[in-house]
């Protein structure tokens, strides 16, 4: 670990955690994404270039949004004072963009007022791809990296540089705007945000780059995110349903890691190491949602993980409640990820035999081929239903697609075991 | 921001449908533009004639090649536009999902290049 007085590790980690608050307070500033995320870049190279002379400032998010400020109104004022920009130069009051920017009265409000919300509607807008919006949500909100989200994506930088570009340049080309839609488009557009909410949450779970298996930070976004669509949207039960998934899911944090930073199987953790003061708030944000009468697939997803959370142990987890619940989420929300899930589910209820021959629907779609915990769901069943040979196979199948240095330790041990 | 709202549908899907069928459409299309005008975004539209009534021109080594036909034989094809004023991308989708042919056909949602764009070359953004 570095010092936390160590500069580059204060800017990292503003970057990190404070992205998306200063993003969407520059974009409301000058009305235009990639300008102020090009403040934004230069303001951190400021500091990165500054600090370690000057000493970190006593608030250095406050700092970096402040310089980032300065920057967008020297850019603006360049471009005001560019030939053909005369009649704008006179009469700045005229420009808009020219207009907020230079308001001098919020230059130092620190906090900035939260806009993050509206960054997540503009990020998740229908008219962009898809595999742009969850890209777009990690990179603005979450302050991950291109190469990070291009290794969750499984593509190379250059196409998720590439990807992101793209969907920046059409943000400002068709005027998608910065802002909550309206009651009328709510419904459809809030699908995609609760969608890229639970996206980021997973990435989170299970970074998929070094070894740290469960990056805090992001599922601590995550969180923050849906605890801000819960108060801004309180009528919508999957809003609701969504939190309540996340904060049950996050419960386990600290007993998902070993000492070693090995990933513990749900079956093999130590409850008692549970957060409860997240699973009583989840469980409450479920039971507020059900009330509703209008299901969908996060509540149901948290009617599993609260099933769970009842339980003493593994053993005494009421597993066939956890099938008939996937049976409604498969037939809410049909998909081979589904389905695999259930399988595990089926395998607790049933043994493992029965198991494997609930899997065989998502094996047979192919459409998780290269899909790791296919492969290392297998291996398990595998393994408990005393086929060796096949499970070594399998084992092997998944460590070739593991990226996750925690998740590689433990097929590794797994495999070990079945060679002796 | 302006807009270019192109509405494409297929050609034979209408040409089967009942005399008050069209006659619906046509009304729905009445009343969109009087709406649209009274808003104050309407800015130029067009019902076009068939598709069998296109030309397209390429001209190739300084030789004119007219062909019969639009730019491409699909199944839905271009039939009128709305030249709109919205201030962004939402207001667009709502005008377009009002067309009445969005029920059967779509909508093409294009902004236009404004003045603001010229001065952003388009490759700007890539480097």
């Amino acid at each position: 670990m570095t010092a936390p007085d160590d500069p580059r590790a204060v800017v990292e980690a503003v970057f990190r955690e404070e992205h998306g608050l200063l993003l969407a307070a520059l974009i409301r500033r000058c009305g235009d994404f990639e300008r102020a995320e090009e403040a934004l870049q230069e303001a951190l190279a400021v500091a990165l270039e500054r600090w370690p002379t000057d000493g970190v400032p006593a608030r250095p998010a406050a700092w970096v949004l402040g310089t980032a400020r300065h920057r967008l109104i020297d850019g603006l004022r360049r471009e005001f004072a560019r030939p053909g920009k005369e009649a704008a130069v006179a009469r700045p009051e005229l420009d808009p963009a020219a207009r907020r920017a230079s308001e001098p009265d919020e230059v130092d409000a620190f906090p900035p007022e939260d806009d993050r919300l509206r960054l997540l509607f503009t990020c998740c807008h229908p008219a962009l791809a898809r595999e742009a919006q969850t890209a777009l949500v990690l990179s603005a909100l979450g302050g991950l990296t291109t190469r990070e989200i291009a290794r969750a994506f499984l593509v190379s930088e250059a196409t998720m540089a590439q990807r992101l570009v793209r969907a920046k340049r059409k943000i400002r080309q068709a005027g998608i705007p910065f802002r909550v839609p309206a009651a009328e488009q709510l419904a459809e557009r809030l699908v995609v945000v609760l969608r890229v909410g639970y996206l980021v949450f997973n990435e989170g779970y299970a970074a998929s780059e070094g070894v740290a298996l469960l990056r805090a930070g992001l599922c601590d976004e995550a969180i923050r995110l849906a605890r801000l669509l819960v108060e801004l949207l309180p009528d919508e039960p999957e809003a609701r349903g969504l939190l309540a998934l996340l904060l049950l899911q996050h419960a386990r944090r600290d007993a998902r890691t070993a000492p070693d930073g090995g990933l513990v199987r749900l079956r093999d953790q130590d409850r008692a190491r549970w957060d409860r003061a997240a699973i009583d708030e989840g469980r409450a944000l479920l039971e507020g949602a059900l009330r509703s009468g209008r299901a969908g697939p996060y509540q149901v997803q948290a009617a599993i993980a609260a099933v769970h959370a009842d339980a003493e142990d593994a053993a005494s987890t009421d597993w066939p409640q956890v099938v008939r619940l996937y049976d409604v989420l498969v037939r809410l929300e049909p998909s081979p990820v589904v389905a695999l899930n259930r399988a595990v589910a089926v395998a607790m209820a049933s043994g493992p035999e029965a198991g494997l021959a609930a899997l065989e629907p998502a094996e047979r779609s192919g459409a998780l081929d290269d899909y790791l915990y296919l492969h290392a769901t297998r291996a398990d069943l595998l393994r408990q239903a005393g086929r060796a040979a096949e499970a070594r196979a399998a084992y092997e199948r998944a460590l070739a697609l593991v990226t996750n240095g925690a998740e590689r330790a433990f097929l590794e041990r797994r495999l070990a075991e079945l060679g002796e | 921001m302006r807009y270019l709202l192109l509405i494409a549908s297929s050609e034979a899907e209408e040409a089967e449908m009942t005399p008050e069928a069209m006659g619906e459409i046509l009304e729905g299309y009445g009343r969109f533009g009087a709406e649209l005008e009274g808003a104050g975004a309407h800015l130029e539209s067009a019902r076009l004639q068939p598709a069998a009534a296109a030309t397209t021109v390429r001209v190739r080594d300084g030789r004119l090649v007219t062909t019969d036909g639009p730019f491409a034989e699909t199944k839905e094809a271009l039939g009128g536009f709305y030249l709109v004023e919205a201030p962004d991308l939402d207001a667009a989708i709502a005008w377009a999902a009002k067309i009445p042919s969005a029920t059967y056909g779509s909508v093409e949602v294009r902004p236009l290049w404004e003045e603001a764009d010229f001065e952003k070359p388009a490759g700007d953004l890539a480097r």
